[in-house]
């Protein structure tokens, strides 16, 4: 029951929503990933064009007007990567973000990765306030002086304050290490190396080293013919150097200790349910493939996304997760067109609430899915700018799938499996959550 | 107003100025690298007013211009007025320590390590050592990490307070939140350590290696096993036993393979400062353990000390390499690590010296043959680089009777590298079995390799052929060498035309002049109307060698014609190269 207004549940408002209304989507503009930085007061969204957007949080209102406080606004645009093609294999290379992650601040300006299926790159966002005036040979305009024997005296330039400019500029590219597609990137705890992950190895990277990378795992057969698994993604430990872990799409996970050996190929736990005999269909194999795969803040559990479910693995047990999640339970029975139309492969991401006590991942029809770990309660939610109105609370929504519908209930036959809600992230220490909803991406915040 | 001079001499400066600013990163770089033209010119006092404030507000540029300028600033002290005013250079290399890029800021530190010796003890305590207080508390990583480079200029210089502070903030750096100051921090200690007293390395800095060897990131404890070395040599040797050794035996253990590799590759360093008793009690079984670690990296790390380590054994040095290490080594041979096997290769005959004849031969040589033969062209390849120890050892008979069979099946290896290591050890083993030796057993390879399908094998086959022919003789060359060496010009293919030429260039050196006109010359004479042209040119630039060593009659009457005909030749190299040896000939 989502009684959530006097339960001590949250209640969820709508704080934003950026993109353009219009009905038709340019592909480029499908967002294809959100992360907030390490202190959550900046939100980066990478999309299908290839362009990463900042979002800072209103600095103004901080604080004084609650209703307005959390407002994100654009900071900086840039272009990361380009279409790029191939020549040797004939193959184009998408300029798609597949993942974004911010780097620990190391100075007044910030630092983030992001990539495509290819290559990996940093890049440094600053601020600039002030500029220098005063030349010798030219005016403040460029012109340049004739009178070349007017100069009397040397001018040193005088630094002067300016108007804020923030400027994002590559620093870094990490690139021909990957054969196959990278899913994940992951900054390592020692704030030193990061990894890379595509379907069948995962690289080491120092920051700042781009000619070389170092191999951890590679699970390539030496027969193509013979795979039967690729990684899926792959995340390091939030406090442990040495640990990282990856997923597969057999649905495992494998958590991987770099002290024991350079190359990782031998796992140090791997986290497997067995499978329910009763629930074994065609679709089982594909279904239990594992989309995304995140360790909570504190560095004990495992949070998993598969198809259907949720699950929250604990380090010290392997044998089967802790707690376990339905997601839209309502699809087992439509599987058989959800494979024909493609959206079994669909890739849904999963995140944990600042303080691990929630669990959220998105689904159809613009829908996302919060569950509350101490209370054991969950509730749907639609991402909807139509039915949208600033700080207003969202209705929590249901699925029914008997002939019968309620009232403000909706059949799973009406679904719109074209809105998708994939990517998602959760504010650092807030009850603030963004989703991406194709080429809309919403903010909604919680309240007790 | 041309006669105004100042104005004139003002005007390359201006531009200096300007270009300081200009869009073009390459014209700024210049610039700024001309930064000491441009304050001579301004003078001390508008260096000091002027250019180092507006210094130290440009560091919104690139990374190669601040690198540049970091490194400026530090030779910067005459130009803002001598050591009164070298602290009017640390507001900008503060600045530069602060960026974000590790080149930029260690430059910066170095710099600002330069200037630190050229302040006053005054100016220390009054500027110097205030700055490393705000770089240490700074709020971003960067500036903490910077200030861990600079306390062991600063601390030499203050009073005994000001030294206790610098040592609480320091430890304060060692423990800072951070993993990047902690291994600043760690990569310092060492330095740090060594212009503190005995009493307060023993009090303070043991304390922070302590810390930072149990420390949670692998990377600091990396660091903090390379600052044992360096504490280690500030302390008596059983001081070091009682200080150091309980951290150091948990490094060689650790469970990250990352700091045991660092132990197997200071393990040298660490012998040295740590003296022979703590070596023979506790870092000969280290070693032993790094030689058989689980991770290849070690091992192989670990097998490339093996020289260096073995030589700088003093004492019970046969008993601890035969009983601790040559059982190892006997795995190593067979490692299923290519890098591994290649390490040991290149150190294992170095052992020979240290063990002896007998033992040489019974416990090295087999690891030398199982190595040479091994699959991987590195390995072969390392292992005939070092034949030359061995054979000293072990004598020319031995060396002949074990060794050679392998050698022998090498000259066909299918790698020409190894080819070229095997033809390039030739001249000595050679110089050791004889001449006679020699023609019976590998001349028929030289020959072989003087067709080889490698450019580098025909030339270094030639270069060996040269050195064989210094040690045995002349009239040995002309009788065993020369003959098939021209030979070879009557070859069909070309390339081995070209050898021929080449070959008999690069023998007429060690020819006399008699031979060379009589035997070698003819033969260069009748290439000369070869059907390809490079050989023709080439026959122009092997006449431009030999030239100088014929007979007057013989230049006259055979030279010049032939280059002649050169110089008309259709092809506009061979016109060129006969150009050039008539030049150098003086026949033009």
């Amino acid at each position: 029951m989502d009684l959530a207004a006097n339960s001590g549940d949250l209640l969820w408002c709508f704080s934003q929503v950026k993109g353009t209304v219009e009905e038709d989507v340019t592909e480029a503009d499908i967002i294809s990933c959100v992360e907030f930085n390490g202190d959550g007061e900046l939100l980066a969204t990478g999309d299908k064009g290839g362009r990463v957007v900042i979002f800072q949080r209103d600095q103004a209102s901080k604080g004084c007007d609650a209703s307005h406080s959390g407002e994100y606004n654009v900071y900086s645009t840039f272009q990361s990567h380009e279409p790029e093609f191939d020549y040797l294999k004939s193959l184009e290379i998408e300029e798609k973000i597949n993942k974004i992650r911010w780097l620990k601040r190391c100075n007044a300006a910030h630092f983030l990765l992001s990539t495509n299926d290819k290559t990996v790159k940093l890049w440094k966002v600053s601020e600039k306030r002030k500029r220098a005036e005063g030349f010798n040979l030219r005016d403040e305009t460029g012109t340049l002086m004739h009178d070349l024997s007017s100069i009397t005296s040397l001018r040193v330039p005088v630094v002067k304050p300016m108007d804020l400019m923030v400027e994002a500029s590559p620093r870094r590219v990490f690139a021909n290490a990957h054969t196959y597609h990278i899913n994940s990137i992951s900054i390592n705890s020692d704030w030193m190396t990061f990894l890379s992950a595509d379907d069948l190895r995962i690289n080491l990277w120092h920051l700042e080293v781009t000619d070389q990378s170092f191999n951890i795992v590679d699970i390539k057969p030496a027969n193509m013919e013979e795979l039967t698994e690729v990684i899926t993604a792959a995340e390091f430990h939030p406090t442990e150097c040495h640990l990282f872990v990856y997923s597969s799409s057999k649905g495992t996970i494998r958590l991987c200790d770099m002290r024991s050996q350079a190359l990782c190929d031998k796992h140090a736990k791997m986290f497997e349910e067995p499978e329910d005999p009763a629930n074994r269909s065609f679709f089982s194999e594909i279904i239990s493939s594992i989309s995304d795969v995140k360790f909570s803040h504190n560095g004990r559990y495992l949070l998993t996304r598969d198809y259907l479910s949720l699950k929250v693995w604990d380090l010290h047990m392997d044998s089967k997760p802790v707690e376990s999640y339905p997601v839209h339970e309502y699809l087992r029975s439509k599987l058989c067109a959800l494979y024909e139309n493609d959206c079994i492969f669909d890739k849904f991401e999963c995140a944990w609430s600042g303080n691990d006590r929630y669990v959220m991942t998105g689904s159809y029809n613009n829908f996302f899915r919060i569950f509350d770990r101490e209370t054991r309660r969950d509730v749907t939610l639609e991402a909807n700018r139509e039915s949208l109105k600033p700080r207003q609370v969202l209705k929590p929504r249901r699925v029914c799938t008997s002939g019968k519908r309620k009232k403000d209930e909706i059949s799973v036959d009406c679904l719109d499996f074209n809105k998708k809600i994939l990517h998602t992230a959760w504010h650092p220490t807030e009850n603030v959550v963004s989703l991406a909803a194709t080429n809309n991406f919403y903010l909604f915040q919680g309240r007790d | 107003m041309a006669g105004h001079g100042a104005d004139e001499s003002l005007y390359p400066i201006a531009v200096l100025i300007d270009e300081l600013r200009n869009e073009d990163l390459q014209q700024r770089l210049n610039s700024i690298k001309k930064l000491s033209t441009i304050a001579v010119a301004l003078g001390v006092e508008r260096t000091r007013k002027e250019l180092l404030p507006f210094l130290t507000d440009t560091i919104y540029d690139e990374d190669e211009v601040l690198l540049a300028l970091a490194e400026q600033l530090g030779s910067f002290t005459p130009l803002v007025g001598g050591p009164e005013f070298v602290y009017t250079l640390l507001p900008p290399l503060e600045t530069l320590a602060n960026v974000e890029e590790t080149m930029v800021r260690d430059k910066a530190v170095e710099s600002l390590c330069k200037v630190a010796n050229q302040h006053s003890a005054g100016n220390i305590e009054k500027h110097f050592v205030p700055l490393v207080r705000r770089l240490s508390g700074g709020d971003w990583f960067t500036s903490r990490t910077s200030a861990c480079g600079l306390f062991s200029v600063a601390y030499p210089k203050v009073s005994t307070t000001m030294k206790g502070e610098l040592r609480q903030l320091y430890r304060t750096l060692c423990g800072d939140e951070t993993p990047m100051v902690r291994r600043a921090a760690a990569s310092r200690l060492g330095e740090f350590s060594k212009v503190i007293d005995a009493e307060h390395v023993k009090s303070d800095i043991v304390p922070l290696y302590v810390s930072l060897s149990t420390d949670e990131q692998d990377s600091v404890r990396q660091l903090a096993v390379e600052a044992c070395c360096s504490i280690a040599s500030q302390m008596k040797n059983d001081e070091a036993e009682k200080y150091l050794m309980v951290m150091l035996r948990e490094a060689a253990n650790d469970k990250s393979w990352r700091v045991r590799y660092v132990v197997a590759d200071k393990i040298v360093e660490l012998q040295k400062s740590l003296g022979s008793e703590i070596t023979k009690k506790d870092l000969v079984p280290a070693y032993h353990n790094l030689l058989k670690d689980v991770e290849a990296e070690v091992r192989a790390a670990a097998a490339s000390k093996l020289k260096v380590f073995c030589q700088n054994l003093t004492s019970d040095k046969e008993n601890i390499i035969m009983n601790h290490i040559m059982p190892c080594l006997k795995e190593l041979a067979i490692d299923p690590s290519m890098h591994v096997k290649s390490a040991l290769a290149s150190t294992v005959m170095s052992l020979s010296t240290a063990v002896g004849k007998d033992k040489t031969m019974e416990h090295i040589l087999p690891l030398f043959l199982i190595l040479l033969k091994d699959e991987n062209a590195d390995v072969r390849l390392n292992i005939i680089a070092n034949l030359d120890s061995v054979s000293e050892v072990i004598g020319a008979k031995q060396l002949s009777q074990s060794v050679l069979p392998a050698i022998i099946e090498l000259t066909q290896d299918p790698k020409w590298r190894v080819r070229l290591g095997i033809i390039e050890f030739m001249p000595q083993i050679a110089g050791q079995l004889g001449a006679e030796f020699f023609e019976e057993k590998l001349s028929a390879h030289f020959m072989a390799w003087l067709l080889d399908h490698v450019f580098a094998i025909r030339e270094a086959a030639i270069v060996s052929l040269k050195k064989i022919i210094q040690k045995f003789g002349v009239d040995w060359g002309q009788a065993n060498i020369i003959p098939k060496l021209l030979q070879l010009s009557h070859n069909s293919n070309y390339l081995y035309r070209l050898t021929c030429l080449s070959g008999i260039s690069t023998l007429s050196g060690v020819m006399n002049k008699d031979l060379t006109q009589k035997l070698l010359f003819p033969t260069v004479l009748s290439m000369a109307s070869d059907p390809v042209a490079n050989v023709r040119f080439n026959v122009a630039k092997t006449i431009k060698k030999l030239g100088p060593v014929l007979d007057q009659s013989v230049l006259q009457g055979q030279v010049r014609p032939c280059l002649q005909k050169l110089k008309t030749d259709v092809d506009v190299d061979v016109q060129f190269f006969a150009v050039e040896a008539q030049e150098v000939l003086k026949m033009s």
